[in-house]
């Protein structure tokens, strides 16, 4: 036996899957709830939105890397064994698939169910009646016309720069009264408009919107007054943008594009979408302009851009076509009287967003501020929403006269001008602001209050899983844990150290970090069921996670598999892990959950021989979280919150409706309902927080009212 | 609240640390925070005798930032020490008084023999399981970044205290000059050191049983701490250290840092510091070992702890300066008996004009150790008392002694025989007026107290003194015939009519 498993080679790339298409296989996922008819409709429309939006950023990151390697000669096969080029190939099939069944979706389910509902879209402004013309029309000349800038092209006039990810309006065009050659025009639809635009509802009720694009199509001869129109068609192109290799990549692709700088092509269109009936000459003239390969055009039989359903979610009116809002529940540990402080003095905390509210977070900075004990506050902020009332904290603390530390992750994709402001507004209130680290991300959750109390210096932690953003907090699954152990709190103490530049403490109490010692932490803890396995005793581990691509981590999976260890994995989004492959994978179970909540938390169970050890963390199973940034991983050690901890992941892995089930042909089914009971399983996390809270309230007969901070976002956007 | 806040800073060779502690009779030291910022200033001073601007900068800087941090804690009070990289700094006066005004830290400068008794308070101050380890033959192994310290400890007294030069840092600097291949540390650093342990043995060991090592290393008690929870307090035999030890050096240097989770810089020193340990151990052939992972920031907290009365220690560190004293002295064929004779006159003396001399229970101490060795010199020549004297301190390692005390000890022990120099004319080496003051009012009660003591026969060993006016009545209570030493009191005690302006007389008490 023992030397049959020296003979497989874990890493093998057969036992594993493309990231990228793993990711593919998750949009679907995500995609399916859209075409589920068992959710709201304008859950759907919500879901179509969000496949939208996240595949533009699939491609200004994922697809524009791979294009810079293939760019520049490297041809270093991934974790699966495939080069760039292979990987292109395949995304390049995969990628139309999925916007086909986007636009399907849209066409033939969603559309129907919308007129059918009383909201009618108008696709064309050709279907506008006379009147409808003249209302668009008169929005036009208000409105839109002002805001636009249309460009022609000729020799004089260079071809004009097309904005990322922006929405535009081609056209070829001819001088009027003279026979000379057709030009391209062009004018961009402005962002800072609605794209969707409703129509004075008609005697029938039914309410009717158009999209913007289409106005102004109908008015563009008005833009190019001297010239006779010869065809307009909407066009969006998506641009390398210059952000998108840094930490996912290998340090050796980083040196060989340095190398190779001149080669690559910053901000080199990657993607095209046109309509499918654009005019050829047309679609010809831009391909040209942009350099654009004929795979890299994507034909679309609808509107281009979708990630305008996320406002047409936002549309009033139709609540009954919408899942009601969940309204995140008290804590019950927090409720009463006396600080958060005393609060925790009895025992830690554990806190489940976003089935319980985000506020007693918020509430510990928030008193640690005015607290005249506490010393000082410190924090790690990734990604902070606007107007965050934990900034306006520790702007209060540092006012205050505390010693408030806060490192700031610049880093953080795509908010990175919207972290500068708030950083630079902590500074002016007197915080020490640690612009990130060089070389490396700061995503891990912490908050370290340090108060001077009557028997000496007390601390007090804040450990999660998601990032300290009040609005996502209602939208993201995390967990997290207040704390007032000594040990972590000396732990917490050198977290900050190391962040400010001091040395690593000699040794950890509770805690691991990445870049440090987590994925050595994890491997070994693997291990340590394979051991138990070997030795027959029963051995089995639980991982929730986001992604799962670490080739080291799964190799160790697989080989614990193996030995003998059941593995569960709930796996949201990537997976490069394969199941059910015989000598491999055979005791390992994969399911994902896609539900209304985005699912974040990261939860690690190991049997260890009966006495089950817990972890929560800020890190996927990812090479760049396990080895480009810095994550923390903490036990949960309270037999109470241990329960608690295994009951969430209990109820994940018994899900029926939500849940996706990898299965050995590397496809993605619900669970067989059959013989099973039907299990929802946030829909549980919501009524049993509900509960909880209610129980409390009857018990303790006195309510606190928790005030709302912050106004609910109207989707992840 | 009575918990007071401290803060110990270290401004060591390789690294700027400080701890925060919280002191209280109940918690005694707790250790509340400790940064470390790794500052290589070792090799420039060493090498240049200076400290570039670049350094002092950083210094300044990370200082800075530390006192930033002690406001945060509301620190009550620091210290801060700077050791071999700042003792050997040809510029320290001035480097040190720009750190003092940019960051307002003012560093005082530590001997080697000072930083060590801190380091042995340090150990101390972990637990009583050190009161009974001493009891027994025990080393303590002090291991630094540029020197080690071996002292010996038999039946709760301090025998000897040696400092080989052989620190990890040296070590590693040689080893890297060398350009060696991993697996040729280990033969590399047993030659290195097994030169220098073989005299130490030869000179201190011999015939002594030491069946216990204390280990005073940051490395190996965080290593063995990793390596299993189950030692507790780092408290392990000699057979465990061994298993263990083979099993790190079989690795490579990554693996153990793996395996040890510890930052891959400490790696190095890590298994540097096993393998002397693994060194004495076998040279001693001990069975016991105590790694209690304490730094010098613990022996500065430790130290101003019981300064300020807030712990009180069990173990007598005076005695120890004593014992080790009297070890120095019985080295160079000193007589105990006419030692404590000589001491206990000193001391009388000193007590009784206290109120003229106006020194303290340090320098009380200082003259204690002056009497014990005032005459070591004679082991190497018998007409040059005085300077051979002299020689023998300034070049023999005291434990607990800070340098400007060891002059002050070897000059009261110089200027015993030979005729006093007076500041204002010729002084050198002594650092101050202060200190040539002390100087010259302990030789002055050493003369006195050698005076009465001319026979060598402890005629004195039984004697009163009162101060009376202009008077100090020394009242003897012997049988013995005194003329010789009323005779020759004269010269002898006309030096303390000059220092104190009182006259020295001799009375034999009545009914003798």
């Amino acid at each position: 036996m023992a030397e049959k498993e020296k003979k497989t080679d874990f890493t093998n790339p057969k036992y594993y899957t493309n990231r990228e298409l793993s990711w593919i296989l998750f949009n679907t996922r995500v995609l399916n709830e859209a075409r589920d008819k068992s959710i709201p409709l304008f859950e759907r429309l919500k879901f179509l939105s969000i496949t939208a939006s996240n595949l533009d950023e699939f491609f200004m990151i994922r697809v524009a890397s791979l294009k810079d390697m293939v760019s520049v000669h490297y041809d270093k096969p991934d974790i699966a064994g495939m080069t760039p080029q292979e990987q292109l190939e395949a995304l390049d099939k995969a990628t139309h698939d999925l916007v086909n069944m986007q636009y399907s979706t849209y066409t033939r389910s969603l559309l129907p169910l919308l007129e059918k509902n009383g909201l009618h879209v108008i696709q064309a402004h050709e279907d506008l009646t006379k009147a409808e013309g003249d209302y668009v029309d008169r929005y036009f000349k208000d409105s839109v016309y002002p805001v636009l800038t249309p460009m022609a092209v000729d020799s004089s006039r260079p071809f004009p720069l097309i904005r990322n990810k922006s929405l535009n309006i081609g056209a070829l065009v001819k001088k009027k009264g003279e026979n000379k050659e057709m030009e391209f025009a062009t004018v961009q639809v402005p962002s800072v408009l609605p794209r969707i635009v409703e129509l004075p509802s008609g005697n029938d009720g039914k309410r009717k919107v158009i999209l913007l694009e289409e106005i102004i199509e109908k008015n563009i001869e008005k833009l190019f007054l001297n010239y006779d129109i010869v065809c307009v068609h909407p066009f969006r192109i998506m641009r390398n943008a210059d952000l998108t290799i840094e930490e996912d990549e290998a340090a050796d692709l980083l040196k060989e594009i340095e190398k190779q700088l001149k080669k690559r092509q910053w901000g080199q269109a990657i993607r095209l979408e046109v309509e499918a009936d654009i005019d050829k000459k047309l679609l010809k003239f831009i391909e040209k302009e942009l350099k654009i390969k004929e795979e890299d055009i994507y034909r679309i039989a609808g509107p281009l851009d979708l990630t305008f359903l996320m406002k047409m979610y936002g549309m009033e009116g139709f609540d009954h076509l919408k899942k009601p809002g969940y309204i995140p529940q008290p804590v019950p540990e927090m409720e009463g009287e006396g600080s958060i402080f005393e609060k925790i003095q009895k025992g830690d905390i554990l806190l489940y967003h976003p089935y319980q509210t985000f506020n007693p977070v918020v509430e510990f900075i928030k008193q640690a501020a005015k607290d005249p004990q506490v010393l000082a506050i410190k924090q790690t902020l990734y990604r902070v929403s606007g107007n965050s009332p934990i900034i306006a904290a520790l702007a209060q603390a540092a006012e205050n006269g505390k010693q408030v530390s806060v490192l700031v992750e610049l880093k953080a994709r795509f908010d990175e001008e919207n972290n500068i402001v708030w950083a630079k507004m902590l500074e002016k209130a007197g915080c020490h602001v640690i612009y990130g680290l060089v070389g490396l991300k700061t995503h891990s959750k912490i908050t370290l209050v340090v108060r001077r109390e009557e028997d000496g210096i007390a601390r007090y932690v804040h450990l999660g899983t998601g990032n300290y953003n009040d609005a996502t907090a209602k939208l993201y699954t995390d967990t997290g844990l207040l704390t007032c152990s000594e040990s972590i709190g000396e732990d917490a103490t050198a977290v900050f150290n190391m962040l400010s530049g001091y040395s690593e403490p000699l040794s950890w109490n509770k805690l691991s970090l990445a870049p440090l010692w987590l994925k050595d932490k994890f491997l070994s803890l693997i291990q340590r069921e394979t051991e138990y396995a070997r030795r027959g005793r029963k051995a089995k581990m639980i991982a929730k996670v986001n992604s799962l691509c670490d080739r080291d981590i799964i190799a160790a999976l697989y080989e614990a598999s193996s030995a003998g260890v059941k593995i569960h994995l709930i796996v949201r989004g990537i997976c490069c892990l394969r199941v059910g492959i015989p000598g491999v994978s055979e005791n390992i179970k994969v399911r994902s959950i896609v539900g209304n909540f985005l699912e974040h938390s990261r939860i690690f169970y190991f049997e260890n021989d009966g006495e089950p050890e817990i972890y929560m963390g800020s890190a996927d199973w990812m090479p760049r979280n396990l080895e480009r940034r810095v994550e923390i991983l903490f036990p949960v050690e309270k037999e109470e919150l241990k329960q608690r901890v295994i009951h969430i992941l209990d109820l994940q892995l018994k899900d029926t409706v939500k849940a996706n089930v990898l299965t050995k042909d590397n496809v993605y089914e619900k669970v067989d309902k059959r013989g099973k009971e039907h299990l929802d399983s946030q829909e549980e996390f919501c009524r049993e927080a509900i509960e909880q809270g209610e129980k409390h309230v009857t018990a303790y007969s006195s309510r606190t009212f928790i005030p709302e901070t912050h106004i609910s976002d109207a989707g992840l956007q | 609240m009575d918990v007071k806040t401290f803060a110990a800073i270290d401004v060591g060779s390789y690294e700027l640390s400080m701890k925060i502690f919280e002191i209280s009779p109940k918690e005694k030291l707790k250790e509340i925070d400790h940064i470390r910022h790794r500052i290589d200033l070792g090799t420039e001073t060493y090498t240049t005798g200076k400290l570039s601007h670049e350094k002092v900068d950083e210094l300044c800087r990370v200082l800075g930032e530390y006192a930033g941090i002690m406001k945060s804690y509301k620190v009550s009070d620091y210290k801060a020490y700077g050791t071999s990289a700042i003792r050997e700094m040809g510029n320290r006066s001035i480097v040190l008084e720009q750190i003092k005004m940019r960051t307002g830290i003012r560093i005082d400068v530590l001997s080697n023999s000072e930083q060590r008794f801190l380091d042995y308070k340090a150990v101390a101050s972990k637990g009583e399981s050190f009161h009974w380890l001493i009891s027994n033959g025990t080393a303590i192994i002090d291991i630094g970044g540029g020197s080690i310290q071996v002292s010996l400890f038999d039946k709760d007294s301090l025998v000897t205290t040696q400092n080989l030069r052989l620190g990890i840092l040296l070590i590693r600097e040689q080893l890297i000059k060398l350009k060696l291949k991993p697996s040729q540390y280990a033969e590399i650093i047993e030659e290195i050191c097994s030169g220098q342990i073989e005299v130490l043995e030869k000179l201190y060991l011999k015939g002594k049983k030491i069946d216990n090592i204390i280990v005073v290393d940051e490395y190996i008690s965080y290593a063995l701490a990793k390596k299993n929870r189950s030692y507790l307090d780092n408290y392990i035999d000699g057979d465990t250290y061994r298993d263990l030890m083979e099993e790190i050096q079989s690795h490579s240097l990554t693996e153990i840092g793996k395996l040890m989770q510890m930052p891959e810089e400490s790696i190095f020193l890590l298994y540097i510091s096993s393998m002397l340990v693994t060194k004495f151990l076998q040279t001693m052939g001990a069975g016991k070992l105590w790694i209690p992972g304490v730094t010098l920031c613990d022996g500065i907290g430790y130290e101003y702890a019981e300064k300020n009365k807030i712990l009180v220690t069990t173990h007598d560190f005076e005695k120890d300066i004593i014992d080790c004293t009297q070890n120095i002295s019985k080295r160079y064929m000193g007589s105990k008996k006419r030692g404590e004779t000589l001491e206990k006159i000193a001391l009388t003396i000193f007590d009784s004009v206290k109120k003229i001399h106006g020194l303290k229970k340090r320098e009380r101490l200082l003259l204690r150790l002056a009497a014990l060795l005032h005459d070591c010199g004679k082991y190497i020549t018998m007409t040059n008392v005085g300077e051979a004297s002299y020689e023998i301190v300034m070049s023999t390692e005291i434990i607990g002694l800070s340098h400007a005390e060891r002059e002050i000890v070897a000059n009261v022990v110089r200027y015993n025989y030979r005729d006093f120099s007076h500041y204002d004319s010729d002084w050198t080496g002594i650092p101050d007026r202060q200190t040539y003051l002390t100087v010259a009012k302990l030789t002055a009660i050493l003369r006195v107290a050698v005076g009465l003591d001319r026979s060598h026969k402890e005629k004195f060993r039984d004697i009163t003194a009162s101060l009376r006016d202009r008077e100090l009545l020394l009242t003897v209570n012997t049988s013995s015939d005194i003329t010789l030493e009323k005779g020759l009191f004269s010269t002898r005690a006309v030096f303390f009519e000059e220092i104190f302006n009182v006259t020295p007389v001799i009375k034999r008490k009545r009914g003798v």
